[in-house]
């Protein structure tokens, strides 16, 4: 089921050669005394890409995150961010050239907005820090709020007040950890476009999250954790890959002898009907497929409604790998 | 990648900001020292002139004890919070996803916790000798400008600050609750205090010479702290929440 990744970006241009890869992880794993976080991980990001890290509670997201992030060591395997392989010396120099939103904001509080971004523009030691601030502040849309203390802020504007100072220094890679949990769904939609606005920009994004409909809307790439890496591919091929293709056929009345119509058809592998009373024929290519179950219709005399693919959303696909491994621990 | 000390301006700036609006820092910041300043000059106006030469300086040597106390406990408050403190508010992920070295961190931490102590301290002290100066009787008042008494007190105030900060910031790294720290920095930071009180009671004779030399071990304690609470610093138990 595990499928190896494909290097096939957003970009064009990049055609999964390694040496341009923002990101090369290699069977990396990270245990905690007995409990495993996460196991044998490979994967890679390349330049400009979106990558998403789907997986249910504990699946390992967020020490991932940490571990390549430089907060925490693994146990074994290798990575290079940046181009810089990861180890206990090169922490301040991979931290220099990525930022992460970690999963709670984290602000101090007494602090205005602005003086927040300050302490952070100076730990970078950026220079022209006033005009990083004002930058950022413009980016995330709360140039109105800098002098707001973060206390006085509701949980979307820390949300964002974070992405602001994770935005500061410029960074070649953005990990995000779940930047719209318990965010509203007008806050949700804030922080997708500003995410949108960033995929435009070529900034390289990793971003985890427990939505899969932001998954799917803002990622060239998803990878399904849990424990271990189950899938890596473009949200449209894992849904390819785990589900064969179907066309699926309503009539208005049941049809008399379905097996007469369908058994035989040119590119009709099998059929079914589905509770709903529709037939879900299984198929090698739909739109080779598609105009001669019509016509065999037609031909048995069924009043059509519609012969359309049957749609699988990257949560079906998410459902059926997780709920798999539920069944395997079973 | 050396050490930067824009980075640990960062910390300190970002830290006495954060004091200034914190009332628990601000009450006992302002309220430690009037109770240091009252005791003191009370010891010292009810001084009886017929009272033993012994009782007299012991008089003396508790007044200006209470000054010493003064560094001690004001920048405890502040270490015991500098790391766990962080910690449970969530901000500590952040700072260490940036560029900083521990030491880096630790030593803003430390400066933080310094610079408003000597400040407190400092004022207090001068306060406390203008009000000699002006109302003691002056017996009282040549006993407490001696040179060696003034010499300690202005010597000792950054080094039993400076132990007391490190041991505070030293417990808060590897602590993981607030108030254990709290307590336990308190207690830490009283050992040279005592030594202080042995040479004001005059247990010790407090030569210029025994003071410097005495002097000398926090001196160096403090010197090498930021190493030593540096390799204490473990980023991944820090961040990860990991109960040692
Ligand atoms: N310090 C630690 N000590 C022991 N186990 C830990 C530690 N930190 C994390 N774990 C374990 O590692 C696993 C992965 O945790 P992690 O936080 O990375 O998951 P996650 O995918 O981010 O989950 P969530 O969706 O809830 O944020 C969990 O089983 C967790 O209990
Ligand atoms: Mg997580």
């Amino acid at each position: 089921m595990t499928s190896e990744p494909d290097g096939s970006h957003g970009r064009p241009s990049h055609d999964g050669a390694k040496p341009d890869s923002a990101l090369v992880v290699e069977h990396l794993t990270k245990r905690f005394a007995e409990r495993v976080a996460y196991e044998d991980v490979s994967f890679d990001v390349g330049y400009g890409e979106v990558f998403g890290f789907l997986g249910p509670n504990g699946a390992g997201k967020t020490t991932t995150v940490r571990t390549l992030g430089t907060l925490v060591a693994p146990t074994s395997g290798s990575a290079t961010i940046v181009g810089i392989p990861l180890s206990a010396e090169s922490g301040p120099a991979i931290r220099a050239r990525i930022s992460i939103m970690p999963e709670s904001p984290g602000l101090y509080l007494r602090l205005t907005v602005a003086e927040n971004l300050e302490c952070f523009a100076r730990l970078y030691e950026l220079r022209d820090v006033r005009g990083r601030i004002d930058r950022v502040l413009q980016a995330v849309n709360l140039t109105e709020r800098a002098s707001d203390v973060c206390g006085a802020l509701s949980k979307g504007l820390r949300q964002r007040v974070a992405l602001a100072r994770a935005l500061l220094s410029d960074p070649e890679v953005l990990f995000l950890d779940e930047p719209t949990s318990g965010l509203d769904p007008v806050a949700t939609r804030d922080v997708h476009g500003l995410l949108d606005a960033l995929r435009a920009r070529g900034v390289t994004i990793v971003l985890t999250t427990h939505r899969l409909e932001e998954a799917e809307r803002l990622c060239h790439r998803v990878a399904i954790l849990n424990t271990t890496l189950r899938l890596v591919g473009r949200p449209d091929e894992l849904r390819a890959q785990l589900f064969s293709r179907n066309l699926e056929v309503r009539t208005r009345t049941q049809l008399d002898e379905p097996g007469r119509v369908f058994d035989g058809l040119a590119h009709v592998e099998g059929w079914e009907q589905s509770p709903t009373g529709s037939y879900v024929l299984n198929v090698t290519d739909p739109d080779a497929a598609a105009p001669g179950i019509a016509r065999a219709l037609v031909a048995a005399n069924a009043d059509i409604l519609s012969v359309a693919e049957s749609h699988h959303s990257l949560e079906d696909v998410y459902l059926e790998v997780v709920d798999e491994d539920v069944e395997a621990k079973r | 990648m050396g050490f930067s000390w824009v980075r640990v301006g960062a910390i300190v700036r970002k830290e006495l900001r954060d004091y200034r609006r914190n009332r628990f820092v601000v009450v006992t910041m302002s309220f430690l020292p009037l109770v240091f300043i009252v005791a003191p000059v009370t010891q010292l106006f009810t001084i009886k002139l017929s009272m033993t030469s012994a009782r007299f300086d012991d008089r003396i040597g508790l007044a200006l004890l209470f000054m010493l106390i003064l560094p001690a406990i004001i920048p405890s408050v502040l270490s015991a919070y500098s790391v766990v403190g962080e910690r449970e508010q969530g901000t500590l992920e952040p700072v260490l996803t940036t560029p900083i070295h521990p030491e880096e961190f630790l030593v803003g931490k430390a400066l933080a916790a310094l610079l408003p102590t000597l400040a407190v301290t400092y004022v207090i002290f001068g306060v406390f000798l203008g009000a000699i100066a002006a109302f003691a009787h002056p017996a009282v008042a040549s006993a407490i400008f001696e040179r060696n008494h003034l010499l300690v007190q202005l010597l000792f105030t950054p080094l039993v600050a400076g132990w007391s900060i490190w041991t505070g910031i030293a417990i808060s790294t590897r602590t993981s609750d607030v108030r254990a720290a709290q307590q336990l920095t308190v207690l830490a930071s009283l050992p040279p205090v005592g030594a202080v009180a042995l040479m004001n009671f005059d247990v010790i004779t407090p030569s210029l010479g025994l003071a410097l030399g005495l002097a000398g071990g926090p001196l160096l304690i403090d010197a090498m702290a930021w190493r030593v609470v540096a390799a204490l610093f473990d980023r991944e138990r820090l961040v990860t929440g990991a109960r040692g």
